[in-house]
């Protein structure tokens, strides 16, 4: 059940979202979009556990989670800022079965994502990659602003992304050559960006339960078969 | 438990004999569903008792708020953590629901109006465990929060108290729903932290 993990690199991916890898003592693998619980305990005993999505598949048995500090939060600034590399915590997983990429589903795939939902659905993209998957990929990534973009310089690399088209929404600031209006994710974005409903693409939502609730309307909208739309909300 | 995560103290929330072991008390009522939030009219909505002869039982909207209501105050338990304390709601009860109904059943399974499935054991469900509830807080049920109707089951997970509840249908042997079958645990005891079936 519980095992012990070790972190062996951090890496910062913005200035509230921080990558860490472990190394657990031993991972049978898991599938794009799972999740896993990190555990954490004080001196004295006292424990915390959050569940983080998995960000990548497993490589050489190690995994890594992208965490986004969320202000006093009681187990995120602690990862993303003072676990020593080198220092151990406690992991479980993965978890779910349901929001999750198998390759060999070969419809298209739409992912939207709001904010740190990145997470789940860029491990989606790697699985993708690292099998060298052939199944077009949309991606609708709304962020607040360039600098908030988890990923950034991965997805705007072509030769890393063939075969995956990357909008990014921009809500509060955008760079100058952005021509789309500041603002939320709405029916033209979904209808300029992803895919039509009679692709029957697979559908799947992560952001913050606001997001995810006007993007699934959208898509419902515009046609889509509620049962190609899995939804994973936080916050 | 020396060199793990050093540094950590946490933030020592309030201890609580209320709250089960790896739970943490929140002030909101989060969101979480698998898919989009169904649209389901209180015009075209209906509640159906199915037992394991066959013989069912069929309430449309008025029908259904012409039952006795209730209005019980549970503590809420998500899989995902939070805790939710003395949470109030206003609904019909399961005896109510099954009070004309010939049963001997062992399990049941809740069914949604988008086509999830949650299972229980029958006997989890009556004696005043579990409701059919349309209001929250004295409000009628929000759709994102599973209205017009939700199941209300407070003493197990709270994915059991499955959101937009369509039927209750009433078996010999235990069938599995959706969650259960994508790695939750199929009793789901939140003071036994039976969170996740064994190898997930």
């Amino acid at each position: 059940m519980w095992q012990k993990a070790r972190l062996v690199e951090r890496r910062v991916e913005t200035a509230s979202a921080t990558t860490l890898v472990f190394e657990p003592e031993q991972w049978d693998g898991h599938l794009a979009g799972q999740h896993a619980d990190i555990r954490l305990t004080a001196d004295d005993g006292y424990q915390a556990v959050r569940s983080y999505s998995l960000a990548a598949p497993a490589r050489d048995g190690r995994i890594e989670f992208t965490v986004q500090r969320v202000i006093d939060g009681e187990v995120s600034p602690y990862l993303c800022d003072d676990l020593p590399e080198g220092a151990y915590a406690e992991i479980r997983g993965p978890v779910g079965g349901w929001f999750v990429w198998r390759e060999a589903d070969t419809r298209p795939v739409m992912l939207v994502a709001g904010g740190s939902g990145i997470v789940p659905l860029q491990a989606m993209i790697r699985q993708r990659r690292a099998v060298a998957s052939r199944v077009p990929f949309r991606l609708l990534y709304s962020v607040r602003s360039p600098a908030e973009v988890i990923y950034s310089d991965e997805l705007a690399r072509p030769s890393l992304n063939g075969g995956l088209e990357t909008s990014l929404l921009y809500t509060r600031e955008a760079p100058p050559e952005v021509r789309r209006p500041l603002g939320r994710i709405g029916l033209a974005d979904i209808t300029a960006h992803g895919w039509p409903p009679e692709f029957e693409p697979a559908c799947f939502i992560c952001g913050p339960a606001g997001f995810v609730e006007a993007a699934a309307k959208i898509l419902i909208a515009l046609g889509h078969d509620s049962h190609r739309i899995k939804t994973e909300r936080f916050g | 438990m020396s060199g793990l995560t050093p540094g950590f103290r946490g933030h020592r929330r309030i201890e609580s004999d209320r709250v089960p072991p790896g739970q943490y008390l929140t002030e909101d009522f989060p969101v979480l569903s698998a898919g989009p939030t169904p649209s389901i009219g209180t015009d075209d909505w209906t509640f159906t008792v199915v037992a394991e002869t066959g013989e069912r039982h069929v309430w449309d909207w008025r029908q259904f708020a012409a039952l006795p209501q209730e209005t019980p105050t549970a503590d809420i338990h998500c899989v995902t953590r939070w805790s939710k304390l003395d949470t109030t709601w206003k609904g019909v009860s399961i005896d109510t629901l099954l009070a004309e109904v010939d049963t001997t059943a062992d399990f049941a399974v809740v069914h949604t109006f988008d086509g999830y499935t949650t299972n229980m054991p029958f006997a989890d469900i009556t004696d005043g465990q579990a409701w059919v509830v349309t209001e929250y807080e004295g409000e009628p049920l929000a759709a994102e929060h599973g209205g017009p109707a939700r199941f209300l089951l407070p003493h197990l997970y709270f994915w059991k108290s499955a959101k937009w509840v369509s039927a209750i249908t009433l078996h010999d042997e235990d069938n599995p729903g959706f969650w259960e079958r994508a790695g939750y645990h199929d009793y789901g005891d939140p003071w036994l932290e039976q969170r996740y079936q064994s190898g997930w």
